[in-house]
C-alpha cells in the first residue's frame, strides 16, 4: 500500500456539450505527498477533481483514488476521500456544531463519535467560540475552515482542496497554509488545485500545470523552474554618457560589462534593452554581487542597478502557457511599453519550451 | 494553532472496500434518512415561517371558508356546512402543503450543501426520502391543527377518535404521495421561487376543482365529472366518511364518490410507484455534472 500511488489519473476526458473541459489530464500523487495543480481559470483544474472525487463520471480514461475505481467504486471512494470545494458546502441554517455533526452522522461515526470529533475539530480551527452561531453569520474565513473540518470529519486518508484559498484576505490565507501544513505534516494525501504559483511552491511536493485540459508541464517547482533557467544577475547600466556618444556609448559600455563579468557567469551573457541590462546566469553565492559591482566599476562601467533574478513558478508558468491568466496577462501586455522589467528580464512570447538560443535578446558568446 | 497536537488523521487505513450486505446497508440508509430529516427539521425550527402553511393557513382557511360560506351553502343529503368544510379543510391544506417539498429541495440543490452530500457515502434516495418524511410531519401537523381549529369553532366528528385518525391517516398518505410528485418539480425547475410558483399553478386548480368547497350537485357537469374523479375530491370524501359527516359526493354514481378511500389510496400508490423512481433519476441527472 505503501508504494502504491494514492491518487492516479490515466487520461481523464470530460466534454460538457461543446466544451471539452479536461482533454487528457494523468498525474498520480504517492502516499503522504502533496500534489499541485497549477492552471488559469477554465484550465480544467475543478473539473478533473470533480472527477477525481466521483461528483461527475468521466467520459474518457480512469482514476484510481485509495487504490479504488473512481466509477466502479464510487461509494468506497467517497469513504476514503475529504473534499473542499471552492464555494463552501455548509449548511447555512445549521450552526458549527451541527454542521460538523450531521457530516460525522452520515459518514458514519455514530452520533456520540461525530459529537466529540466536531468538538475536536472546531478547537482546532478557533472555531469554538462560533460554534453555537449559525452559518449564515459566518465571515469568508470561518466558513473556509468550517468547510475544510467538515471535509476532515471522517479522518479521510486523501484529501482533495480546490482552491482553497481564492477568495480570502491575506491573513485568511497564510492561516489557511498553515492547516494545510499540519495536515500535510499528519500524513494525508493531498491533492490542491490553485491558479496561485506562490501557493502551489509553499506547500506542493510536486507540481501538474494544466492548460486547456491538458497537462502541459509536470515536476517539482525546482524541475520546473530549471526549464526557465537558474539564477540570474540583471544589471542595468548607467546611461550618463548616452547624450555624449548614444548607442555607439551604450555599445560600448555594453561590450565591455559583458567582458568584465563573464567570469562570473554560470553561461552566456546577455544584453537586452539597447545594451543598458545585461542578464547574467550565475550559480548564487555570497558576495557575488559585490564582485560583479566592483569588476565592472574596474573596466569604468558605472551601474545604476543591480538585482537577482530567481525565476518563479510564474516564470514557469507563462513559458509553458504563453499568458494565461487574466489579471497577470494584463500585467504583461503593459510591460514592453513600460521599457525595462528587470525582474522579468526574459522575454516570453508564449512558445512552450523554446530553446534558450531562439529568444529575441542577442546572445553574447562568452 | 500548532501548538495542539491533534489527531486529526489518525485512521489512515483505507476502509474495507467489501460491499456491506443488504441488512446493513438499509440500516445504514435509515440512519442517513434519520439525520437528514432531523437537519431538515432543525431549519424549520430556525425560520418557522417556513411552516406556515402548516400551522397559520390552515387556522386562517378554516376560520374564513367556514365563516364565509356556511351561512350561504346548504349541503345536498342534509348536515351543517362547517360539518362538510373539515374534510375539505383537510384535503386542501394537504394539498397545498406538498409545495413544501419542491421548494425545500429546490434550496438545498441552489446551495453548496448538496455538494457536500454527495461526497459522502450516503444514497441520493437518503436526500429525496429524509426531504418527504419531514414534509409528512408538517402535513400531519397541518391536518391536526386544522382538526383542533374546527373543533373549537364547534365541529363535532361523527365517529370517535378512532375515526379521525384513520381520516387524517389516509388523508397525509396521499400528501406524503404528493410530496414525490413535488419533489419531481422541485428536481426539473432552477431556482425556490419557480419552485414555489409551478407548485402553486399546479396545486391550486387541482386542490379547488374539487368537492373540497363545494357539493358536486352545484358544479356544472364537465366540471363535476373533473371534480368527482379528481383524488383531492376522493381526499375530502374520504375524510367526511372516516370523520362521520355528511359526505354529498355519496349520492354521486361514480365510483371514486362511491368508494373514496380505495380510490385515494390506489392513487397514492400510483403516484409514489412513479414519482419515487422518477424524483431519484433527476437528482442523479442534476447531480451528474
Amino acid at each position: 500500500m505503501s508504494t502504491a500511488p494514492m491518487i492516479e489519473a490515466f487520461g481523464l476526458r470530460k466534454r460538457y456539450g461543446d466544451h471539452l473541459a479536461v482533454d487528457d489530464v494523468t498525474l498520480e500523487v504517492p502516499e503522504g505527498k502533496v500534489l499541485g495543480v497549477l492552471g488559469p481559470n477554465g484550465a480544467g483544474k475543478s473539473t478533473t477533481v470533480r472527477m477525481l472525487t466521483t461528483m461527475t463520471a468521466p467520459d474518457g480514461g480512469s482514476g484510481r483514488v485509495a487504490g479504488l475505481d473512481i466509477v466502479a467504486q464510487a461509494r468506497q471512494v467517497r469513504r476514503s476521500i475529504g473534499v473542499t470545494g471552492q464555494d463552501a458546502t455548509l449548511d447555512e441554517q445549521l450552526t458549527g456544531t451541527q454542521n460538523l455533526v450531521l457530516v460525522g452522522e452520515l459518514a458514519k461515526l455514530g452520533r456520540r463519535q461525530a459529537r466529540l470529533r466536531a468538538d475536536e475539530l472546531l478547537a482546532h480551527f478557533e472555531l469554538t467560540d462560533a460554534a453555537g452561531r449559525i452559518v449564515k453569520t459566518y465571515s469568508g474565513g470561518m466558513r473556509r475552515r468550517l468547510d475544510l473540518a467538515a471535509s476532515l470529519v471522517a479522518r479521510p486518508p486523501v484529501l482533495f482542496l480546490d482552491e482553497p484559498t481564492t477568495g480570502l484576505d491575506p491573513a485568511g490565507r497564510q492561516r489557511m497554509w498553515q492547516i494545510i501544513a499540519d495536515l500535510v505534516a499528519d500524513g494525508t494525501t493531498l491533492l490542491l488545485t490553485t491558479q496561485y504559483l506562490d501557493e502551489a511552491d509553499a506547500l506542493a511536493d510536486s507540481i501538474t500545470v494544466i492548460d486547456h485540459g491538458r497537462v502541459i508541464a509536470q515536476g517539482t517547482a525546482a524541475q520546473l523552474k530549471d526549464r526557465i533557467g537558474g539564477d540570474s544577475l540583471v544589471v542595468t547600466l548607467a546611461d550618463a554618457d548616452a547624450d555624449a556618444d548614444g548607442d555607439a556609448g551604450a555599445d560600448a559600455d555594453a561590450d565591455a560589462g559583458v567582458e568584465a563579468v563573464g567570469r562570473f557567469a554560470a553561461g552566456p551573457v546577455r544584453t537586452d534593452d539597447g545594451g543598458r541590462t545585461l542578464v547574467v546566469p550565475v550559480v548564487a553565492r555570497r558576495a557575488l554581487t559585490t564582485d560583479v559591482v566592483r569588476s565592472l566599476d574596474a573596466v569604468g562601467v558605472a551601474v545604476d542597478h543591480v538585482e537577482i533574478h530567481r525565476p518563479s513558478l510564474d516564470d514557469v508558468f507563462f513559458a509553458l502557457t504563453g499568458g494565461g491568466t487574466g489579471a497577470a496577462t494584463g500585467d504583461r501586455a503593459a510591460g514592453p511599453a513600460d521599457g525595462p522589467r528587470p525582474d522579468h528580464p526574459f522575454d516570453r512570447d508564449g512558445v512552450v519550451d523554446r530553446p534558450r538560443a531562439n529568444r529575441r535578446v542577442e546572445e553574447v558568446p562568452v | 494553532m500548532s501548538t495542539m497536537t491533534i489527531d486529526l488523521h489518525s485512521g489512515a487505513e483505507v476502509p474495507a472496500t467489501g460491499v456491506p450486505g443488504a441488512a446493513a446497508r438499509f440500516t445504514d440508509w435509515c440512519y442517513d434518512v434519520w439525520s437528514l430529516t432531523r437537519r431538515n427539521l432543525i431549519h424549520v425550527w430556525r425560520e418557522p415561517a417556513q411552516l406556515s402553511d402548516a400551522t397559520f393557513q390552515p387556522v386562517l382557511f378554516t376560520l374564513l371558508f367556514i365563516g364565509l360560506f356556511g351561512g350561504a351553502m346548504s349541503i345536498p343529503g342534509g348536515g351543517s356546512y362547517k360539518g362538510f368544510a373539515i374534510g375539505g379543510l383537510v384535503a386542501m391544506n394537504l394539498t397545498t402543503a406538498a409545495m413544501g417539498t419542491a421548494v425545500g429541495l429546490s434550496s438545498d440543490l441552489t446551495s453548496g450543501v448538496i455538494d457536500r452530500f454527495r461526497t459522502l457515502p450516503i444514497a441520493r434516495s437518503a436526500i429525496l426520502t429524509s426531504r418527504t418524511i419531514s414534509d409528512l410531519l408538517a402535513s400531519t401537523l397541518a391536518a391536526t391543527i386544522v382538526i383542533a381549529t374546527g373543533l373549537a369553532i364547534g365541529w363535532r366528528p361523527g365517529t370517535g377518535v378512532g375515526g379521525v385518525i384513520a381520516g387524517i391517516a389516509v388523508a397525509v398518505a396521499f400528501s406524503y404521495a404528493l410530496s414525490w410528485f413535488c419533489a419531481c418539480l422541485g428536481l426539473l425547475v432552477r431556482d425556490p421561487e419557480s419552485a414555489q410558483a409551478i407548485g402553486m399553478v399546479i396545486l391550486f386548480p387541482v386542490a379547488f376543482v374539487s368537492t373540497c368547497f363545494v357539493p358536486p350537485q352545484g358544479l356544472t357537469p364537465w366540471l363535476r365529472t373533473v371534480a368527482n374523479w379528481n383524488p383531492v375530491s376522493a381526499m375530502a370524501g374520504a375524510c367526511r366518511d372516516l370523520f362521520g359527516n355528511t359526505n354529498p359526493a355519496a349520492l354521486q354514481h361514480t365510483f371514486p364518490a362511491q368508494h373514496p378511500v380505495p380510490y385515494l389510496l390506489a392513487w397514492t400508490v400510483a403516484i409514489i410507484v412513479v414519482c419515487a423512481p422518477l424524483a431519484s433519476h433527476l437528482l442523479r441527472r442534476r447531480t451528474a455534472d
